[in-house]
């Protein structure tokens, strides 16, 4: 069977302020050289700091934005250019939910208007609106309310129920809960779950909370300034993580309990310019466990039976 | 569906009288006037009590009303031909209006057509539209209608296209600039990736949303259009007789002001108080539709 998608050797840079007369525009690299696959049905959690290349990485795979380098398809065949007629055609099977879902809907246009609308788009039946506004638990009454009438967690379920329209093969959540109130997340996050069960989508889970992400993924991809770190199950990441910058970052995840209380976690301090990344790994200013050779050459992405890491020193940290 | 929407429309209806009501002074005037403008634009020839261009050599330069020697039968006086005054100024309000309102429309809709195609298109189009933009700030635009007009003749189809074309600019690069930052936005990028084509995004998204700012410019332009078409035919070159418009009846009282001023000085009240009334609106509304004003 083949992945729905698999891409590799991705590459994205923006230009960071102006050439001037006598210098060239610097570049920084959003996303440096990532591969990744998903299959049908399954969920690919992706997390890292803010800056790391997670939002870029979600608008390169839907072909949202174009790649510098690297190759993606999606079930088996390249994505075409953007903007063309295959193009179009393409955003039936894979869709994009957004972290500010109410930026991300029309203003002036009622929910009902706006959950049609892709559906008027793309010639189809235009019953399936009223069943996507049931699929995601809101009453059909919404239709005729506008988007400032209606809170975060229903905002966020309006454009669930939009990209639901076009029965997507592959739903990307680009931080789908970090905006809302923990209360509401666990709402959303469940729902999300349950749409999954029921219409088998893939879903690309981009997100910087790592406790959301063991609640909803079957893989964990981490990403540190643009590049893909480590890459394992759920089950083998969350008891044993391999690269020094994911156990930092599960340290860092705060545990409702009070017996362990001020045992902070390790400070590692803030990420560096990634327009301006550090040689060699790129971890090695952040990490407790940095040798000369970290400074000097940059570790490769290594296959650990069926999970990858990229460190030098991980077989003598793991013993 | 129908449940909720209900209760919601008796409150808004309230909600408008409300705000009705709070109206500043001079604003509902100016709103008052507008209405009595617009009034008169449609029905000049029910109400005028008589033929705009009857002659009535018995009864030339008869005074306005409370004026001595005036009589009911001319409440604003004759003019040399003893033509009607008021029934003049009807027409010519009527010709100044409508002129004025298709050469704002005509001008809108080229500016923010060609708006958008600069903002879609980029690179070269870009660069020749905007080049277009500035060659016509640049230009004494009345300067060059004064010369088409002299050279052209006296053609309706001319005058209307040169109406149209004043002011075209302004539209046109407000709104490559307002689709430039909303194509940027959520909702747009939203659409686009559910795979609507660009007519789409423009059309049914981006211009509902930067229509605001647009109307605005439209209640700015409008007073200088009337002053231009009222400029022109005070000049002679645009409405020319046996028709008249409001700077044709100024043009022809002129020659009059000391013997029967209220040829020019009436018509001349009624283009102050029409462009003075469209300036107050579009500030009022200016403050309205711009978030950032608000206080």
């Amino acid at each position: 069977m083949t992945a729905l998608l698999r891409a590799e050797d991705l590459r994205k840079s923006y230009q960071v302020g102006r050439g001037g007369l006598f210098r060239r525009a610097r570049r920084f690299n959003a996303v440096d050289g990532v591969s990744l696959t998903l299959n049908r049905g399954e969920t690919l959690g992706v997390v890292g700091e803010s800056g790391c290349g997670k939002s870029t990485l979600s608008r390169l795979v839907l072909g949202l934005s174009p790649h510098d380098s690297g190759e993606i398809t999606f079930d088996g065949a390249p994505l075409p250019d953007e903007g063309s007629d295959d193009w179009r055609h393409l955003r039936r099977r894979m869709q994009l939910v957004y972290q500010d879902a109410a930026g991300a809907l029309d203003p002036r246009q009622s929910i009902g208007t706006q959950i049609a609308e892709p559906l008027k788009i793309h010639n189809l039946p235009p019953e399936r609106a009223e069943q996507a506004l049931a699929d995601v638990g809101l009453p059909q009454a919404m239709a005729a309310r506008h988007p400032h009438e209606l809170s975060g967690g229903q905002l966020q379920r309006v454009v669930i129920a939009r990209a639901l329209t076009l029965e997507p093969e592959l739903m990307v959540m680009d931080e789908p809960v970090s905006a809302l109130d923990v209360s509401i997340q666990a709402q959303i996050v469940n729902l999300i779950q349950d749409l999954q069960q029921a219409r088998g989508m893939a879903y690309l889970f981009v997100s910087h909370d790592l406790s959301i992400v063991h609640h909803v993924a079957d893989r964990v991809a981490v990403m540190y300034l643009g590049q893909v770190v480590e890459e394992a199950p759920k089950a083998a990441f969350y008891t044993r993580a391999l690269h020094p910058y994911s156990k930092a970052l599960l340290a860092a995840v705060p545990v409702p309990d009070p017996a362990t209380r001020g045992r902070a976690a390790p400070r590692i301090g803030d990420p560096p310019n990634p327009a301006a990344p550090p040689t060699g790994c790129r971890f090695h200013p952040r990490c407790p466990h940095a040798t000369e050779q970290c400074r000097v050459e940059a570790p490769a992405l290594r296959d650990f039976g069926g999970r990858r890491a990229a460190c030098h020193r991980i077989e003598e940290l793991s013993q | 569906m129908s449940a909720l929407d209900r209760p919601a429309l008796p409150a808004r209806r309230w909600v408008w009288l409300a705000t009705l009501s709070r109206l500043p002074v001079m604003v509902s005037v100016a709103a008052g006037f507008m209405l009595l403008m617009l009034f008169v634009t449609v029905f000049a020839q029910v109400i005028q009590p008589y033929a705009f261009d009857h002659v009535d050599l018995m009864n030339r330069m008869t005074p306005p009303v409370p004026l001595a020697g005036a009589t009911w039968a001319h409440p604003m006086g004759t003019d040399t031909l003893g033509r009607d005054l008021f029934s003049r100024l009807l027409v010519a309000a009527q010709t100044s209006m409508l002129l004025s309102i298709l050469g704002t429309c005509l001008g809108a809709v080229m500016g923010i057509a060609l708006g958008f195609l600069a903002a879609h298109k980029g690179g070269l189009w870009d660069e020749v539209i905007m080049a277009l933009v500035d060659f016509q700030a640049a230009m004494p635009w009345f300067i060059i209608a004064l010369a088409i007009l002299a050279f052209m003749g006296n053609s309706m189809a001319v005058f209307i296209a040169i109406m149209g074309l004043y002011g075209w600019e302004t539209y046109a690069r407000i709104t490559r600039g307002l689709v430039l930052s909303a194509r940027e936005q959520g909702y747009a990028l939203a659409v686009r990736g559910l795979g609507a084509k660009p007519r789409r995004v423009y059309l049914h998204h981006i211009l509902p949303n930067i229509a605001g700012p647009l109307i605005v410019q439209l209640t700015i332009n409008f007073p200088n259009t009337i002053l231009f078409e009222t400029s022109l035919s005070f000049l002679g070159l645009g409405i020319r007789p046996p028709m008249t418009s409001l700077g044709q009846m100024l043009g022809e009282g002129r020659d009059y002001l000391i013997n029967a001023w209220w040829l020019a000085v009436i018509p001349g009240l009624v283009i102050f108080l029409t462009t003075l009334s469209m300036s107050v609106l579009g500030d009022w509304l200016r403050v309205k539709l711009d978030p950032s004003l608000e206080t």
